[in-house]
């Protein structure tokens, strides 16, 4: 009996996986995930991995939650200790009161153990041994086993599991049968041997409705697929290759004539982002609908075309799965680190809009939604992913589409306009909002056509360096930005049960875990307004929401306070008004941390009489 | 005045072709490359080769990037589209731009400091990828916008216009395209027209990815002795392997009539490549004799100018990529939105 009473708790509890990468447990770990959302109870998985293939440690973390909180948690009530390499780390990461479950063949030292915790060993290697022969098989059943074991000590239904094994094996009937009784092994294993079920246990409920279970880059690629890119170029990088490698699958699936068989979409492994980039402008300027997946150090190369992008005015949509960096940084740890380094890419003076979604929902929404504003715009349109929405399996609303939707293809001048006499200058703003008509190339034998250049000319697109004519062109593209603010997804605000004076703004993946500190900061007396920032440039509401606050906390996942920089500088707002809040180890931001700065800053406020700030 | 614009006066007895245009409806902006540049002569050289093929001008997609030679495309064909884009990256542009319409014919055109050093690899991967492309790099072994600097086809021990000599190898951009599997190879030389302008008329004709090396002296930091890529040098060691004349579908065929020394190569479109030899042994189809032979008369001081390679079978980017035939950018929502009922089966999957 360990000193600490262990934690007993229903559907509600951290389960992490200690793993040695390439060991083959992932699918086990993932199943595991699966199984508990087929009870009807919520969960949150992460994975956390090395930037290496093969023999480093990682970590599978689940998080069982039947009020639905979707951000991490942090703490680990129970730790599946698989990797002997971290077994010290791992075991010291447990909660009081926690569980450790142990591969117990091999005889540990008591003093390899906590007191405050419950041990449970189950003598997989024996187990598989004594089972399989072959060194592989004895590999990936070992998991299989360990899932067993784990469906008994916390009172899962083993049918539940059976029902998702039979789904992942479906036409293969041999892979099938022998999962199953591995599974059983485990099972009968630790009822026969174990005090089954312990303090944590799943039961089952009805709390995940229609959500679907699916990651970020999944769903982004997917929304590529509905908002219609035909062409996509991309170069492999964590964490974005997943999204070029989901977008082929669902267009071999999705996008081939019925008839003919061939592709209604083209996709080239570019020899590098700068290539990558530049087959997406040749495309846009072409009038397909084009796309890149990258992440930071892919931006970077690719900045010099974006500024191209800018100024001569071609669509192209950026999915930018974020990563730590600078430089290779952390590859495989999730930030939110490129807001500035997009909002500004390239030299000179430029600004591209950038989209923040909060979970795969959104990503596949806004990917969609990209191209009709890059047509729109006439610009490089950003999709701000991070690798925590994008390599992390999610719970969220299904995805849905609306049949009658047609895409939005921008000023596109035709060659039945061009006849009707109508006038074609390809820099003209027309309308008094900034976005002039193109042509697409081959439109019409004598009208509409143009010389596109990097380099400065008039709104006839006819080469001029006249500082007048230049500075023309550059006011207007301000105009479009401005016009931008309306087009693109506005905040999304709630506000506390109570009037308060102090608000919080916070975007993307950080979303789930500010909506549970919301409650956390609730229970000790802290009311804030919140705002959700879903894209640059800024609705006119973001300003109007930091007037409307004494002061507003900016939540974010990077060191510089990047998207406060941002506010401040396009909205010239005092900076003092606005409170950084940031947290950027690579791990996922969660709520206790944000309760905890935040919670920590009003508690001294409280007293601190508060020098009253002029907005 | 930054730009110019030539008058719209036309010729009444100018002789028109088969889609009765005339050679002004070939041609573009006045050029504003130094007066003698041998790229106004490739400039002459692409609409003579336009206007011979009878093609719709606007039909054409002239892509370049930055040099003085890439800024050639806004002085050809002013009724077709044309993209100035960043240094060194024609060939991606490019790449993309013929993936979003496969039905327009692309024209890239570039220098030497673009596709040999900054772009390198950009040249090196469309050439491999064979987008169905003409890919011609207006070579005069200096960068000749910024002004005289060594490019990376400079011969090594030629000399600079200040008197220094370059201890640099030279990259032979043709011994590459040969290398990476261009299905249309060929060098010539700007101040050639007659040999010039049908080849680029069988680039033009040819399906996959056409490379032409044109030398193209820079009169301004390149035409000077001690040069190997002036006027001059080229002329006295131009090595031509055969002229070509390009018959169109259309045009009754009687260049057979004269055997032993033409050599008719028919392309997938139709087009017939009469190549009149000079070099008797010299044969069209094989690679890896025209890599030895380019070496061989290169060791020897010469420039082999000429079609050096065709292979009339060639297949395509998009034929590798099974894409459909219609071009990407007409497809409208209903082509390609998959809809909701097969969304409904995709979030039936994810549950
Ligand atoms: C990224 C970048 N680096 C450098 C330059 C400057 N630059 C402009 S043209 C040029 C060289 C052009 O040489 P080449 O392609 O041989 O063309 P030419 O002018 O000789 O016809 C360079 C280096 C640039 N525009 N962009
Ligand atoms: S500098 Fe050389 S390459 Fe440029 S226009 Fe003058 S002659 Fe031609």
């Amino acid at each position: 009996m360990s000193a600490t009473a262990p934690i007993s708790s229903v559907n509600d509890f951290v389960v992490r996986f200690a793993n040695v990468n390439g060991s083959g447990s992932a699918s086990a770990n993932e199943m595991f995930a699966r199984s508990i959302i087929r009870h009807g109870v919520p969960v949150s998985p992460r994975n956390i991995f090395p930037s290496n293939i093969q023999g480093l440690p990682t970590w599978y973390e689940v998080r069982v939650t039947e009020d639905g909180h979707l951000g991490a948690r942090g703490g680990v009530d129970m730790m599946v200790a698989m990797n002997p390499q971290t077994w010290d780390k791992d075991v010291a990461s447990i909660e009081p009161g926690g569980y450790l479950f142990y591969d117990s063949t091999k005889p540990m030292p008591a003093s390899k153990f906590r007191e405050d915790i419950t041990v449970i060993g189950v003598p997989l290697t024996a187990i598989t041994n004594s089972t399989y022969t072959d060194p592989r098989q004895r590999q990936l059943f070992k998991n299989i086993i360990y899932l067993g074991a784990l469906s008994a000590l916390l009172d899962m239904d083993p049918k539940v599991i059976e029902q998702l094994i039979g789904e992942q094996y479906k036409t293969k009937e041999k892979l099938l049968s022998s999962n199953v009784h591995a599974l059983h092994l485990g099972r009968d294993w630790a009822l026969q041997n174990l005090k089954c079920p312990i303090g944590l246990r799943v039961q089952k409920a009805d709390k995940v409705g229609d959500r679907i279970f699916v990651e970020g880059n999944n769903a982004a690629a997917l929304g590529a697929v509905y908002g219609g890119a035909t062409v996509c170029a991309w170069y492999p990088i964590t964490p974005s290759s997943s999204l070029a490698d989901a977008f082929t699958s669902h267009c071999k699936r999705l996008r081939h004539d019925p008839e003919t068989k061939k592709a209604k979409y083209a996709i080239v492994q570019g020899e590098d982002e700068i290539a990558s980039i530049g087959i997406v402008v040749g495309a846009g300027w072409n009038g397909a609908r084009a796309f890149t997946a990258t992440s930071g150090p892919g931006v970077s190369l690719m900045t010099e075309f974006i500024g191209l992008t800018y100024f001569a005015e071609i669509p192209a949509v950026i999915m930018n799965v974020q990563r730590a960096g600078p430089s290779t940084g952390m590859p495989t740890r999730t930030q939110q680190c490129d807001v500035i380094s997009c909002a500004y890419a390239s030299h000179g003076d430029t600004k591209h809009p950038l989209l923040f979604p909060e979970d795969p929902h959104e990503a596949f929404e806004m990917a969609a939604q990209c191209f009709d504003l890059a047509e729109r715009l006439q610009s490089t349109v950003f999709l701000m992913l991070d690798l925590d929405i994008g390599m992390n399996h999610r719970l969220c609303r299904p995805f849905k589409w609306d049949e009658s939707k047609q895409y939005d293809r921008g000023k596109v001048m035709t060659a039945a306009m061009l006849d009707e006499g109508r006038d074609f200058g390809r820099y003209l703003d027309v309308d008094g909002d900034g976005i002039p008509f193109r042509t697409y190339p081959g439109t019409h034998p004598t009208k509409g056509s143009y010389f596109t250049r990097g380099t400065s000319r008039d709104r006839y697109a006819r080469y001029s360096e006249e500082g007048a004519v230049y500075q023309d062109n550059m006011q207007r593209l301000l105009r479009k930005f401005e016009t931008a603010k309306d087009l693109v997804p506005r905040p999304l605000q709630a506000n506390a049960q109570k009037p308060t004076k102090y608000g919080v703004i916070y975007y993307g993946s950080t979303s789930p875990a500010m909506d549970e500190a919301v409650g956390m900061l609730e229970a000790r007396g802290h009311q804030l307004d919140r705002l959700r920032i879903r894209a640059f440039p800024f609705h006119s509401s973001v300003a109007s929401f930091i007037a409307d606050h004494d002061f507003v906390y900016v939540v974010e996942q990077n060191r510089d306070a990047q998207l406060r920089q941002l506010i401040v500088n396009e909205n010239g707002i005092d900076p003092v008004r606005l409170v950084p809040i940031l947290h950027y180890d690579g791990t996922p931001i969660t709520a206790r941390f944000i309760a905890k700065a935040i919670g920590d800053h009003q508690d001294q406020l409280k007293v601190t009489p508060l020098r009253k700030v002029v907005s | 005045m930054t730009y110019i614009a030539k008058p719209k006066f036309h010729h009444r007895d100018l002789p028109k072709n088969e889609l009765g245009y005339t050679h002004r409806d070939y041609e573009g902006k006045i050029s504003t490359l130094c007066a003698g540049c041998g790229h106004d002569s490739i400039t002459a050289a692409i609409i003579e080769a336009c206007f011979d093929l009878s093609i719709e001008p606007h039909r054409v997609a002239k892509i370049s990037g930055i040099g003085c030679s890439s800024k050639t495309p806004d002085y050809f064909l002013g009724n077709s589209h044309g993209f100035n884009t960043v240094h060194g990256r024609m060939p991606s542009v490019l790449t993309g731009a013929n993936l979003a319409n496969r039905e327009l014919i692309y024209l890239g055109v570039s220098g030497d400091g673009d596709s040999a050093s900054i772009g390198f690899g950009q040249f090196a991967h469309s050439i491999r990828r064979g987008v169905n492309m003409t890919y011609i790099v207006e070579n005069n072994g200096v960068y000749g916008l910024t002004k005289g600097q060594f490019s990376a086809t400079a011969d090594r021990g030629s000399k600079s216009k200040r008197g220094v000599t370059n201890s640099d190898n030279a990259i032979d951009m043709v011994a590459i395209a040969l290398q990476l599997g261009a299905t249309y190879v060929a060098r010539s030389f700007s101040g050639d027209k007659h040999q010039l302008v049908p080849i680029i008329e069988g680039a033009i004709r040819h399906q996959g990815a056409a490379f032409i090396d044109v030398i193209s002296p820079c009169i301004a930091f390149n035409n000077h002795t001690g040069s190997t890529k002036s006027f001059d040098y080229v002329r006295e060691h131009n090595e031509a392997v055969n002229r070509l004349d390009v018959i169109t579908g259309r045009a009754p065929i009687s260049i057979d009539q004269a055997p032993g020394t033409v050599q008719v190569v028919e392309q997938h479109d139709g087009t017939k490549l009469a190549l009149r030899k000079i070099d008797a042994d010299y044969d069209v189809h094989d690679r890896l004799a025209a890599m030895a032979f380019l070496q061989k008369h290169a060791a020897k001081g010469q420039v082999v100018t000429g079609l050096l390679y065709v292979d009339p079978e060639a297949d395509d980017l998009h034929a590798n990529l099974n894409t459909v035939e219609k071009a990407l950018n007409t497809l409208e929502a209903k082509d390609l939105c998959p809809g909701s009922s097969a969304l409904e089966k995709i979030n039936a999957s994810l549950r």
